[in-house]
């Protein structure tokens, strides 16, 4: 009898698991771990309203949702991919190889980046990007050569800097936090440099900075904090000397026990970020499969839903989450172009 | 005393039982023995306080998130937000905002935008549900109670320092003075915040539960008891009962302990590359993350199954071989009802472990956002861990507190099973 029912469930098992791969009345959606809050936000929202089943919604960051949305066409693929930058070339030929051919790009908004170091510290932070660059890179030039990072002490950069050492807490490598960081700020400061400029003009390779400014010393003073942004909020609490690297949502929800670091004396707030005064921000996209819509059921609605005023505008229920929204004529653009569907290219 | 007290017979050895050397001896054993006693005391504890530790930062977190701010709202439908032929399409945010105008009076419409935002946004949607189910309502008052937005929440438990400078806290000063009004008027509670367990995941900390959660975690376990329970069982009477002893079984039998140690996030791999590459399951499925439990699961139970049938003795096998049981007979007859306390409590063991393990879920999916409860095992959904880990990569303040609760329910249902695996034990197996 006890045997009967075993091999009965079993079977039910598989006959089950059989037909599972069947039908799919949810949307799929993975990808960046930053437009993850965005994407929630749009997809509880469009259930509320329209009463459709939820779309399912992965962190998968955006290298991991690229390689899974580019897997191919069809109902065990995901119809949508969040991305914390422009898809790459790579990325677009994988895409390509699988028959994913027909795919839209919308640029949704921009996501401040923010450093934020405890209250209980009395310095009123204000870095520019240089200086930045000069505590954070792995080499940093002296006297017209590059050399291993010499800093310990923000005192060593400039005497006007607190003399306190340098502790800084960061995403790793794999994020795109990590990426957009090292774009905005390590570059950009690194450009900043004068000896800088010189020695990339002597060696005559127009990519210099990029091969030579990208690299985050590893020396101890750039402390790789893992994922969880709020991990980085409590290290933050617990050493009032330390500085830490994440998104802004984090510094939002984190007031009472953070103070944002200017740059180049602008603090990171909404509005700066919006405006572009605070350099570092970083463009959000989602990527969809035109070949799915119309196909999964509510696909088409959702990302008109997502691209819609009131998710995307100024006063959009996405801007309360913390997303810098597009100005207008971008936004009626990336509209327009989603409503027609119109496929992107990518060539470099 | 002197030699010639001792009995003549440890005189004859040699011993000297009063020497300083023979005092010396015994009092360094004494001693040795304390310092085990003391060191053997000390490390449980160290263990209790660590246990401790975690325990008052979980409750004293979480408990926080085991209650939830409500405000109680009178709100008149009008027919100019809500057409009484589509009431589903009404303009419920005006609604909810023309309610808060009429509390509040004197705001003007800058002032009325965020007042609006005290309630938690399922509001509108509450009062679209109670119009939609009763289109008589529109022109009436509706009265609810739902839960406020996170940061009255915080306000409201006392988490908002108000003395602090302003442009360090979410709320302003005129932020806080309206919600102060509100408490004077009576219409904030605080009641149990049982959503913690009937709701799915939401954005919004005032609205998550883990309800999705529990459910995919108990369809993700069923799966694996229904896949590791059977095929352990049969796994553990054909390697004690018929396989025979050579070098083949003993490889079996090392292999098996050896997959016994093998990380989770391993299977994790595996059934990434098998489940998902190969066969084409659905991401994020609990029948999924209970194949793969199972995988995990599996050495342990059978383990445990063959130390449960080893411990059965052989006098009742023999018993039921001499009065001409065949050897099937014997096992299912006899042997297996006897080992069953065993197998379950080692079952259950193994289930526990299943439920706390996270690592090889996130890697099939199962961290995804998911705001329904799956229906079937096939339906994506997250487990309890997963839940946890997504809600503690949140910046929400509310998710904090609510991070710390959803660890004390995943503790509350392991402990349970324990306790389930200690019952079955002292109630039903037998000592020979």
């Amino acid at each position: 009898m006890t045997r009967m029912k075993i091999t009965v469930s079993a079977l039910a098992v598989v006959a089950l698991s059989a037909t599972a791969a069947a039908a799919r009345d949810q949307i799929r959606i993975v990808g960046s771990s930053t437009v993850f809050p965005y994407t929630q936000a749009v997809a509880e929202e469009f259930s509320n309203q329209t009463g459709a089943p939820a779309p399912i919604v992965e962190s998968t960051g955006t290298g991991g949702g690229m390689q899974i949305f580019c897997g191919g066409i069809g109902e065990q693929h995901p119809d949508l991919t969040g991305a914390s930058r422009r898809m790459k070339k790579s990325e677009y030929d994988l895409c390509q190889q699988n028959g994913v051919t027909d795919v839209s790009e919308a640029l949704i908004g921009y996501d401040g980046l923010s450093i934020a170091g405890s209250r209980a510290n009395e310095t009123d932070w204000n870095l520019t990007l240089a200086q930045i660059f000069q505590a954070l890179a792995a080499e940093v030039p002296v006297d017209g050569q590059m050399v291993p990072n010499p800093h310990t002490k923000w005192s060593d950069i400039d005497p006007s800097l607190p003399d306190t050492e340098i502790i800084v807490l960061g995403p790793p490598p794999t994020s795109g936090t990590r990426d957009a960081f090292v774009e905005l700020a390590m570059h950009a400061g690194c450009e900043q440099i004068d000896e800088i400029a010189t020695i990339a003009e002597e060696s005559g390779n127009e990519d210099w900075v990029a091969e030579n400014c990208s690299r985050m010393r590893t020396d101890g003073p750039f402390i790789e904090a893992g994922e969880n942004d709020n991990l980085i909020v409590q290290r933050l609490e617990s050493d009032p000397n330390a500085l830490g690297i994440f998104g802004y949502s984090f510094l939002f929800e984190n007031m009472d026990k953070l103070k944002g670091v200017k740059i180049d004396g602008v603090e990171p707030q909404t509005e700066t970020i919006a405006d572009g005064s605070y350099p570092l921000s970083r463009p959000l996209y989602f990527y969809v499969k035109n070949a799915h819509r119309g196909v999964i059921p509510n696909l088409d609605e959702f990302v008109n839903a997502y691209v819609a005023e009131d998710a995307l505008a100024s006063d959009g229920y996405l801007a309360e989450r913390g997303l810098v929204a597009l100005g207008d004529d971008e936004r009626t653009k990336l509209q327009d172009d989603i409503q027609s569907a119109t496929p992107v290219e990518i060539t470099e | 005393m002197t030699q010639t007290d001792l009995p003549a017979d440890l005189q004859s050895r040699g011993h000297d039982w009063a020497s300083p050397r023979a005092r010396a001896n015994v009092a360094r054993r004494r001693r040795s023995e304390t310092v085990l006693r003391v060191v053997g005391l000390g490390a449980i504890l160290l263990a209790f306080l660590m246990l401790g530790i975690l325990l008052w930062t979980l409750i004293s977190q979480g408990s926080l998130a085991f209650r939830q701010t409500h405000i109680t709202l009178n709100v008149p439908v009008a027919a100019e937000h809500v057409d009484p032929a589509d009431p589903a399409k009404g303009n419920y945010r005006r609604v909810i905002a023309a309610a808060m105008s009429e509390t509040f009076p004197e705001a003007d419409t800058t002032e009325q935008r965020a007042l609006s935002k005290i309630l938690s946004n399922q509001a509108q949607f509450v009062v679209r549900d109670k119009v939609v189910a009763d289109p008589g309502l529109i022109g009436n008052e509706v009265r609810i109670r739902v839960p406020v937005s996170d940061p009255y929440d915080q306000l409201a438990k006392g988490q908002v320092d108000t003395t602090s400078a302003a442009e360090t806290r979410r709320l302003s000063d005129v932020e806080i003075a309206n919600f102060r009004a509100l408490e004077e008027q009576g219409l904030i509670s605080k009641p149990l915040n049982w959503a913690l367990v009937t709701a799915n995941d939401s954005r919004f900390p005032e609205l998550a539960g883990l309800k999705g959660a529990i459910v995919g975690s108990a369809y993700a376990l069923l799966i694996c008891f229904l896949i590791s329970f059977p095929l352990g069982i049969g796994a553990a009477i054909y390697l004690e009962e018929f396989a025979p002893r050579n070098r083949l079984s003993d490889v079996i039998e090392v292999n098996i302990n050896n997959l016994a140690a093998v990380p989770s996030i391993v299977f994790g791999l595996l059934a990434l590359a098998v489940f998902l590459g190969w066969f084409g399951m659905p991401r994020g499925a609990p029948f999924v993350g209970g194949l793969t439990l199972a995988l995990m699961t599996l050495p342990t139970i059978i383990i445990a199954a063959r130390n449960a049938l080893k411990a059965v003795p052989p006098s009742i096998r023999e018993a039921a071989l001499g009065v001409g049981a065949s050897k099937q007979q014997v096992v299912f007859g006899h042997v297996l009802p006897l080992a069953m306390p065993g197998i379950l409590t080692g079952t259950i063991i193994g289930l526990a472990q299943a439920l706390g393990e996270t690592a090889p879920l996130l890697l099939i999916g199962m961290n995804a956002f998911v705001t329904s409860t799956p229906a079937t095992p096939f339906d994506a959904s997250t487990a309890l861990p997963t839940q946890i880990f997504i809600w503690a990569d949140s910046p929400e303040r509310g998710f904090t507190s609510r991070t710390s609760a959803a660890i004390l329910v995943l503790l509350g249902f392991l402990v349970m099973m324990n306790a389930l695996a200690i019952f079955l034990r002292n109630r039903f197996e037998r000592r020979w």
